[in-house]
């Protein structure tokens, strides 16, 4: 039914993720297709990695450690933005573009008051992709 | 890299060598909370103690106004007229240290590592290093400065051109003329941007290249190693927050009112604290959308389209003003600026005292105070860039600009002056001193006066937006312990707050005391800086060239 399937991730907070890679990898074992981890950094050092190329080390060592874990084909895709709060949701566009999966899959929190003021990622994500997202709470 | 790095199988970084072997993690000592509905991700205890340092001092000032203001005033007096020697030889030392980083392999290296690319082009990087680094200052100072030096502060004993009755003496006004131009060149030249190139270049490399947190004290860590992470560093962040607000939101009020004049000016608009409230509400809000739509989509379009205004402007003025005259002087303005540029860099030995004390030392004071907001958004955005191309795109470059702004803007003034006894600007920097109306008087004398006047308020308006935005993210890098990815509500919460410091401050007086306050920064942050110095050679010396 689909083709790749885009999951876009916050690697510090990689704990919380469980949920929507289950989701994921079921679906991706069930057609059998690949899915890439997307998360959008800066290349100023961050708590993570000092630089963009440990950063994305580190992304392709998280792809891998879930692909042994699920028992799926994997990869990572870094996306690197100048001012990541205000371009997270341009930035994972343009990784979905680049990538040329065809679902995202979508972590995301349950809606309050703040996103009134500011919509969630996944909800923005979902009013502006031109492929299927599922966004799971 | 950590012991807890290497263990999850990260290999090390390609292209940048010099990476800092530090166990401290970016984000270590934040606290990660929400506020209702609002995230937070702040450091602690840096956003804490400068947020409530700042609401401390903007309740002591208004309550204590009388007492305070003379106070914060005689500080800024004492260290601008007794340390201007050391203001004076310190801007001399970020000079001669960019010029060697130019021409030794030091300037080589690259900024993110030997395989970064720049991350901006080159008209977007200077259009924000610009309007960030100076673009306001230019506006205020632009007429009234090279005006004022050649008829008044007789820098290095050049003698006015006026006599005692406001006479001209013909004999003293080609040598009063280029001496005004070449202290204005040397007050908006080499030197200050100097200043910002240390600072901007230490940030850059301490954190592009040796993987430390975007922060002021990172560039300390060849000093205080480990305890950078400790009090030393949080005492140099909690300052360079508390320079940076207050070096804004006295600014923005003292915008606020100059903008206001000029609206008094050009439309009849009555001067009024509920028109300057508006004027600040209005910026603030300006400012607030572009922080929310992030470095690329806001504050750059914003420094572009500055820019651009600031371009029509100086083309006009070069257009209507005597054309001739000041495209031959840009030449004969950078050969005074030449000339006397080493003479105006000695404290000792000189007279003009009132010049020297007065202008030149609190600039400098003033510019350092100003540099960890400038370097750090400097430092953010240069990425990329080689140490050679980054010190002298913003060393000469901004120069010549300020050259060319000063010749038009201050050379027609000159024009003005000399040429006609009934002009404007003469009423309003030698007969009535009112600096604020200065560069409307210059336009008045030239045609379609309501037309650019309003260009030059909107112009004056956007530069403060294009400050207050690129300094919410610059506050809200520093107390999110470098990091530049906080939540959205933080910088929200800085840029608001800027704006109602400005407010209470307009309200309550005490602007004039609390920006003496911030130029008092500049002292303890010229020390800072003169370490800096330091740190960036031993910085570069690990680095490949």
């Amino acid at each position: 039914m689909f083709k790749k399937i885009l999951i876009p991730i916050d690697l510090s907070h990689a704990d919380r993720l469980e949920k929507s890679v289950s989701a994921a990898a079921y679906l991706a074992k069930m057609d059998d297709i690949p899915v890439v981890f997307a998360a959008v950094t800066s290349a100023a050092p961050g708590a993570l990695a000092h630089t963009p190329e440990e950063f994305r080390a580190k992304l392709d060592s998280f792809a891998a450690t879930q692909a042994d874990k699920h028992g799926i084909t994997a990869s990572g895709h870094a996306v690197f933005s100048h001012d990541p709060t205000a371009d997270m949701e341009h930035a994972l566009l343009t990784a979905i573009h680049e990538s040329g999966a065809d679902l995202v899959v979508m972590q995301t929190h349950i809606p309050n008051l703040s996103d009134h003021v500011w919509p969630s990622n996944g909800g923005r994500i979902a009013t502006h992709a031109d492929v299927s997202v599922f966004l799971v709470r | 890299m950590s012991d807890n790095d290497s263990s999850q199988g990260i290999p090390d970084p390609e292209g940048a060598a010099g990476i800092i072997d530090t166990n401290y993690e970016i984000g270590q000592d934040n606290i990660e909370t929400s506020v209702g509905p609002f995230n937070l991700d702040v450091h602690n205890p840096v956003f804490l103690i400068s947020g409530l340092t700042v609401v401390a001092f903007v309740f002591l000032t208004l309550a204590f106004q009388t007492e305070v203001g003379p106070l914060f005033d005689a500080l800024r007096k004492w260290l601008t007229s007794g340390l201007d020697w050391f203001f004076i030889l310190s801007a001399n030392v970020f000079v001669i240290v960019c010029l060697v980083l130019i021409v030794t392999p030091f300037g080589n290296v690259r900024i993110g590592g030997k395989e970064a690319d720049p991350d901006y082009s080159y008209f977007g990087w200077f259009a924000m290093l610009f309007a960030a680094g100076m673009g306001i200052g230019l506006m205020f100072f632009g007429v009234l400065e090279p005006v004022y030096h050649m008829a008044f502060s007789e820098p290095l004993g050049v003698a006015s051109p006026f006599d005692a009755d406001g006479n001209i003496i013909p004999e003293n006004v080609a040598a009063a003329k280029a001496m005004g131009m070449a202290a204005t060149i040397f007050h908006w030249g080499l030197h200050p941007w100097a200043i910002y190139a240390v600072v901007a270049l230490a940030l850059a490399l301490f954190s592009f290249n040796k993987g430390l947190p975007l922060t002021m004290r990172s560039v300390f860590y060849p000093i205080f190693g480990e305890r950078t992470w400790g009090w030393p560093g949080h005492i140099i962040d909690i300052l360079a927050v508390f320079a940076t607000l207050f070096g804004l939101a006295t600014s923005l009020g003292f915008g606020a009112q100059q903008a206001n004049a000029g609206l008094e000016f050009v439309f009849g608009i009555p001067i009024s604290i509920t028109a300057q409230v508006i004027l600040i509400i209005g910026i603030t809000a300006v400012a607030l959308i572009s922080v929310l739509r992030g470095l690329d989509g806001g504050v750059k379009v914003l420094s572009e389209i500055n820019m651009l205004i600031a371009a029509l402007l100086l083309v006009f003025v070069i257009v209507a003003g005597p054309t001739g005259t000041l495209v031959s002087s840009f030449f004969s303005n950078l050969g005074a600026y030449a000339r006397e540029v080493i003479p105006l860099s000695m404290p000792f030995g000189r007279e003009d005292d009132g010049f020297r004390q007065g202008w030149t030392s609190f600039y400098w004071a003033w510019w350092i105070s100003w540099s960890p907001f400038v370097g750090m958004f400097i430092a953010r955005v240069s990425r990329g860039r080689t140490v050679r191309e980054f010190v002298t795109c913003v060393l000469i470059i901004p120069t010549i600009v300020s050259v060319l702004w000063m010749t038009a803007f201050g050379g027609t003034a000159i024009e003005q002056v000399l040429t006609d006894s009934g002009s404007q600007v003469r009423e309003y920097v030698i007969a009535s001193y009112s600096p604020e109306l200065s560069l409307f008087g210059m336009l008045a004398d030239l045609p379609m006066a309501s037309i650019t006047s309003f260009i030059a308020i909107i112009l004056v308006i956007v530069f403060f937006v294009t400050s207050s935005d690129s300094g919410s993210l610059v506050i809200d890098t520093i107390t999110a312990g470098g990091k530049v990815d906080a939540p959205m509500s933080q910088r929200v919460f800085w840029c608001t707050f800027e704006g109602l410091v400005a407010i209470a401050l307009l309200i309550g007086g005490g602007l004039g005391a609390l920006q003496a306050m911030a130029v008092s920064t500049g002292f303890p942050f010229t020390i800072v800086l003169l370490l800096a110095c330091y740190a960036i050679f031993k910085g570069l010396w690990d680095e490949p060239r």
